[in-house]
């Protein structure tokens, strides 16, 4: 394995910003450290590059333990958010920075910045300067000038937080292409859990210095560990229901609660996915008006108001909706196929549990 | 398609709209452009045009021969010895300060901060006071120094010390502005890129850093050579030995030689024309520098904006 992280932590005074994390990288891996801002994800970054020293914990890098090691011996590369290129120096220059501190030759060094410049289409702006170039140019530099070396792992803090958002998408699929293509074990952290999910081969979510789950794009959104994952990860209808006679409750939605006691509050949740629309106001169990249609893209979410004012976010391609003849105002009703009792926030999660759509638990249905 | 030029014109009058909005009245301008100008030209050129009238009043011969005068150029050689010797150790000390206070965090901080700008507070005389109480005769460590036969007040080192003493604010203070703003990011992209500590210095914070720090030594330089107050107190005014320019002025000036107090004001003027000329010089180089940066961006057909992701062969 490329990258291994025991019991990681990291104080800052009285602060912890890491707390006890550990996993491992494999070699050739696209990993993505995500988690909202504030934590620890930067952190965890720099200490495998050797910036910050951890606390507590052992790093390693392709088996050897790197703690006492400085940062010019652990043969990182390392991508600064804000690019940190060197501003006096041309494009050229700063490819070729790392090679010549290491004593490469002059004509080694010529030939590996050309191979850098073709590989990242940066040629002819070798005379440029750094403020001579675009965001998407400069983030470009940077990540030749942090290839050139040969680094063992390419670590990049926020690749594309500071670029906008048409060049975002074009940089993601470029990044893939890239990792494909050269085939170097690679983290980056992002605050964006679609950029996560597209991009990388496994996630590693972090909360509050927390890590909270590991996994591949797939197994984090449909098997999250926790609350705090499910609701990172894609959107998650959340209800806090009472129950009464093995049934809970919350405005009209009723769901199957065997085994609590009258009276119990139990908070449940489930993906928008699960929330299935007829345009055929009684075809399933609950009524709805469509308050909201929100477009992402391909996808769109539709937010479902119950009489009783409650909000159920619903989640379907452009086509259904079209063919459905959905709009805005329009009653329609649905029914929801599957959802989880979430307990505590960092408590694991039980399985999720199905309803079908025609289910006769109900009680006294509408 | 609307040109280059005609979207530059539309640009520049929808500036010149907004700008007419907030700016003052016409005649307001021309008061506050006279009273600026006026105020500079009857306190600043016209003395300096005054100072060569005077110097050269008697002719060019009494003006040469004031100059070769065997103290005068004793004095030029003083001046420039304590600049030689000033000018670096200050250089080293501002970018030492300067790094501290850029890039680490630290207790005092704040107070070190300060503390840079104390020569600038306080007044140079007070300054020169200092040494001779620390090192003169009857200072605390005057006995110690003569029974060790080392002179140092009314003797080159005194002069260099409250020369040191006055200007160290100059480089620091700018070198601090430039290296703050720069950040320690660079610096840490060339550590994980393998540079040593020294490397690093040498490629990367130097250069950053380079105007400003030249602009601070010119500053440093202007006013290690014209140092009045601190350098009177600790000199002693033995002519010929300890006489520096401005101590050699105001000496010939009480002894009313008038040729010649102006012959060696000139010359200090001279130098002063020379900083001046040397800063705008900078000043020119890095906006130069910033515009060709700006043309480059907006030159059509070079529009840097789109990443084109066919480099990675597919």
């Amino acid at each position: 394995m490329s990258i291994e992280l025991r019991n990681v932590s990291k104080s800052f005074g009285e602060v912890t910003a890491v707390n006890r994390v550990s996993f491992t990288v494999q070699e050739g891996e696209l990993l993505a450290l995500l988690g909202p801002s504030g934590c620890g994800k930067t952190t965890v970054l720099r200490m495998i590059a050797g910036l910050e020293v951890p606390t507590e914990g052992d790093i390693f890098i392709r088996g050897q333990r790197v703690n006492d090691i400085p940062v010019q011996k652990r043969n990182i590369g390392f991508v600064f958010q804000s690019y940190a290129l060197f501003k006096n120096m041309n494009v050229f220059k700063n490819i070729a920075f790392g090679l010549k501190v290491k004593g490469w030759r002059r004509r080694a060094i010529q030939d590996r910045v050309h191979e850098l410049l073709e590989l990242l289409g940066l040629q002819g702006l070798e005379r440029r300067y750094p403020h001579q170039l675009s965001g998407g140019q400069r983030q470009r530099v940077a990540i030749a000038r942090a290839l050139a070396p040969k680094p063992s792992v390419l670590l990049l803090d926020e690749p594309f937080g500071a670029v906008d958002a048409r060049i975002r998408q074009e940089l993601r699929e470029w990044l893939v292409r890239l990792h494909t293509e050269l085939n170097v074990t690679t983290l980056f952290v992002t605050h964006d859990q679609e950029e996560a999910m597209e991009v990388s081969s496994r996630i590693v979510i972090l909360s509050r210095g927390n890590l909270e789950q590991i996994g591949t794009p797939r197994e984090v959104y449909e098997e999250p560990a926790n609350e705090f994952v499910a609701r990172f990860i894609g959107v998650l209808n959340v209800m806090e229901l009472t129950v009464k006679n093995g049934v809970g409750r919350a405005g009209e939605l009723e769901f199957p609660a065997p085994g609590w006691k009258d009276g119990a509050t139990i908070r449940i949740g489930f993906r928008p996915f699960a929330v299935h629309v007829s345009a055929d106001p009684t075809q399933y169990r609950y009524r709805a008006t469509i308050r909201h249609t929100f477009f992402l893209g391909v996808m769109l979410r539709v937010e479902l108001e119950l009489p009783s004012g409650l909000i159920v976010r619903a989640r379907m391609s452009k086509e259904t909706y079209t063919q459905l003849g959905l709009a805005e105002g329009k009653e329609v009703s649905f029914y929801i196929s599957g959802y989880r009792i979430l307990s505590d926030e960092k408590a694991s999660l039980p399985p999720e549990i199905p309803i079908a759509p025609g289910d006769t638990w109900m009680g006294e249905g509408i | 398609m609307k040109t280059k030029s005609d979207t530059d014109l539309i640009r520049r009058a929808q500036a010149r709209r907004l700008h007419r909005g907030i700016e003052e009245p016409r005649w307001v301008q021309w008061l506050l452009i006279g009273v600026a100008g006026g105020f500079v030209g009857v306190f600043l050129v016209l003395p300096l045009i005054n100072v060569f009238v005077q110097a050269l009043g008697r002719g060019v011969r009494a003006y040469w021969k004031a100059v070769i005068e065997p103290d005068t150029l004793a004095a030029v050689k003083l001046t420039l010895q304590v600049a030689a010797i000033t000018v670096p150790l200050n250089t080293v000390f501002g970018l030492v300060a300067a790094w501290v206070i850029a890039k680490f965090e630290f207790r005092g901080k704040a107070l070190l901060n300060t503390l840079i700008d104390l020569p600038f507070a306080v007044s140079p005389v007070v300054g020169g006071l200092m040494f001779v109480i620390l090192f003169g005769t009857h200072g605390y460590l005057g006995p110690w120094l003569q029974q060790h036969h080392i002179q140092i007040i009314f003797a080159l080192p005194g002069i260099v010390l409250a020369t040191v003493f006055v200007t160290f604010p100059f480089v620091a203070r700018e070198v601090v502005a430039v290296m703050q703003a720069s950040g320690t990011e660079q610096e840490q992209a060339a550590l994980t890129l393998g540079a040593s500590g020294w490397q690093t210095f040498w490629r990367v914070t130097l250069p950053n850093v380079k105007w400003g720090l030249l602009y601070g030594v010119v500053l440093c330089n202007a006013r290690a050579m014209g140092e009045f107050g601190a350098v009177s107190v600790v000199s002693g005014h033995i002519a010929g030995r300890t006489d520096t320019l401005p101590l050699r002025v105001d000496k010939l000036y009480h002894d009313y030689n008038t040729t010649g107090a102006f012959a060696v004001a000139s010359l200090l003027a001279v130098l002063a024309l020379v900083t001046l000329l040397l800063k705008t010089l900078l000043e020119w180089h890095q906006e130069r520098q910033f515009q060709r940066a700006q043309q480059v961006v907006t030159e059509p057909g070079l529009e840097p904006s789109r990443p084109q992701p066919t480099g990675v062969p597919v």
